[in-house]
């Protein structure tokens, strides 16, 4: 068959993106099949690979970022653990100390990666962009979330690997199982939570970046990261608790270190079955405050604000 | 007609001066408008009283409470102050990532009659100012609730001014060098002034003595310049707490100052010339008006 010029323009164009072409009979007579598009469960899949890819790929083409921040939860780590030396601690709340610090990596990833995350997307022009494409929000998120959750996994490794090796931490784990339960369900719960603030971060400006750093040491400090969180008073300690990482931090200590059953807040069964609740109300929470959040974002005007 | 040389015209006393008020008076617009005063003002207390409070509950559920260890006070001052260093070093360096990445602002800056490094004190000078409401509030707090054991009729004023003022000058030129090296690193480095006011805080000596570290460690603390500016303002403050421990008790305070003050010294010279060693080669490469999008 003999191609016309436009025709095979078209059919060397490595790109070839649905859209330059004409309707579909058109397409046909050119001879290039229409790009089949996915909807329904595996459109929503698809958009959750697609944004958990930069999360994964992205940061090891960003060597220095990745080195950064393991070597920041890592000094402040190494502080700490000096500051109990220097005032006698028992050995256990040096491991204390390093599995908090690994545990802040995944409040920083939540905070600045997943809250502030559509505030960085309306400054780059891209939350519009996010708003036309035929999917999900909620798959948006959900990739986000599973990408810096995977890529924030490793780092939190790391640093735990590094900081029981600097400092020669003991661990004596009683239940594998168990400590599988409360990590996971601390994650869900945890990014649930980040998915349900990122909506109300789309009606934030330059407000966000103050609400973000300003949620960093007083949660370092009420949820326990370097401490029991039972040395609080009874009700602290449960209005703490609205943030998994508390339960989370304090079922962990009570099951991988000796005196931990004795600090803990409550006991890790119980603890186990309130991150659980938390994980289903947070992402309930998630999709009912984005779906609101968004209309009343387009309603304001406020999706392509940008406020410097 | 001779042609005016924007260089010397930038470097002559009254730009400079001009440079550093704008930039101060611009820093503080950044830091503060943002929100109303009130609380801007409670976002100025809060974040620094809770980084205090991790260490005081900490401290309070090994020793049951017993805040009147001169150890306490130590990790307590130290704390307070090392607020400066954050604020004023990394205050500087972020200004370059704020106008090139952010705003986009900085090739605007650079083609304008000012002095780019009073420029870039002068943005610092906001974040300084926040950085000693959060002290002050830090050190009441400490007195008030704490037992910190500072009475203003036994704080040794002169040493602690001098202290004071020559410890915030070699923080500024930590400050530009950090600057001048940014301007070199595309890609947003955030992480710059956190990484480096992260070690020092290791290493200075701020929250434990020196002596906790281990012994092939130490010697990184004895070369840092905020080691010997913390102990200054122990001493004044509180000079028996200071006293209580081994660190620097064979020098005098003089000879404190004068390290001090040679170090700053050093850093200054370091400062001057890496900054415009760095500007230079950031022009040559193209970086001042570098986007990265990250």
């Amino acid at each position: 068959m003999r191609l016309s010029r436009k025709a095979i323009q078209v059919s060397n164009n490595p790109f070839p993106l649905p859209q330059v072409f004409p309707p579909q009979n058109d397409a046909k007579q050119l001879g290039v099949e229409r790009l089949h598009k996915n909807s329904g469960w595996r459109l929503f899949l698809q958009t959750v690979i697609a944004r958990a890819y930069p999360r994964i790929i992205g940061q090891q083409r960003e060597k220095s970022w990745l080195f950064f921040d393991i070597l920041l939860p890592l000094l402040s780590v190494c502080a700490f653990v000096f500051v109990y030396k220097a005032i006698n601690a028992p050995e256990d709340y040096i491991g204390f100390v390093v599995i908090g610090g690994a545990m802040t990596a995944f409040w920083m990833n939540v905070l600045w990666s997943m809250s502030s995350q559509l505030y960085w997307e309306k400054e780059q022009g891209n939350l519009a962009l996010f708003i036309i494409t035929p999917t999900s929000m909620m798959a948006i998120l959900l990739g986000m979330a599973l990408g810096g959750l995977l890529a924030t996994t490793l780092r939190a490794l790391v640093i735990i690997l590094l900081g029981s090796l600097f400092f020669n931490v003991q661990y004596a784990v009683t239940s594998f199982a168990q400590l599988f339960a409360v990590f996971i369900f601390t994650m869900i719960a945890l990014y649930g939570l980040g998915m349900m603030s990122a909506s109300l971060y789309l009606l934030l400006s330059r407000e966000a970046w103050h609400i973000s750093s300003l949620a960093q040491e007083p949660i370092y400090l009420f949820s326990g990261f370097y401490f029991p969180i039972k040395n609080f008073s009874f009700w602290i300690s449960a209005a703490a608790s609205i943030i998994p990482l508390t339960l989370g931090l304090d079922a962990m200590r009570q099951l991988v270190f000796k005196s931990g059953p004795s600090l803990g807040f409550l006991s890790v069964q119980v603890e186990i079955i309130i991150l659980f609740i938390l994980s289903i109300v947070f992402l309930i929470a998630a999709k009912l405050m984005l779906a609101h959040m968004e209309k009343l974002a387009i309603r304001e005007g406020r999706l392509t604000e940008n406020r410097r | 007609m001779q042609p005016t040389n924007p260089q010397t015209t930038n470097n002559n006393p009254s730009s400079i001066s001009r440079s550093f008020r704008i930039a101060t008076w611009l820093g503080w617009q950044i830091e503060s408008n943002w929100t109303d005063p009130f609380l801007f003002a409670i976002y100025s207390i809060i974040k620094p009283l809770a980084g205090a409070v991790i260490l005081v509950v900490m401290y309070s559920v090994i020793t049951s409470g017993d805040f009147a260890d001169p150890i306490f006070t130590y990790i307590y001052l130290g704390n307070a102050f090392y607020l400066y260093v954050g604020a004023v070093m990394s205050g500087i360096s972020w200004a370059v990532l704020d106008d090139r990445e952010h705003y986009k602002t900085l090739k605007y800056i650079y083609v304008a009659p000012i002095n780019i490094p009073a420029y870039f004190i002068g943005r610092g000078v906001a974040k300084f100012l926040v950085g000693s409401i959060s002290v002050f509030i830090t050190i009441i707090f400490g007195v008030l609730f704490l037992h910190v054991d500072v009475d203003p009729a036994t704080i040794n004023w002169p040493l602690f001014l001098i202290s004071l003022v020559i410890g915030i000058v070699m923080l500024a030129m930590m400050g530009l060098i950090l600057a001048g090296i940014s301007l070199l690193i595309v890609n947003h480095v955030w992480f710059i002034g956190d990484a480096v006011a992260g070690a020092l805080f290791l290493f200075s000596g701020a929250i434990f003595p020196l002596e906790i570290l281990p012994v092939w460690l130490r010697p990184i603390g004895y070369i840092i310049p905020i080691s010997y500016w913390l102990e200054l303002l122990r001493r004044s403050l509180v000079g028996e707490v200071a006293e209580a421990f081994p660190t620097f008790q064979n020098l005098s305070n003089p000879q404190l100052i004068g390290i001090l003050l040679g170090l700053t010294i050093i850093f200054g010279i370091i400062a001057r010339f890496l900054f415009r060693y760095c500007e230079h080669v950031a022009q040559e490469r193209g970086l001042i008006d570098m986007v990265t999008n990250y």
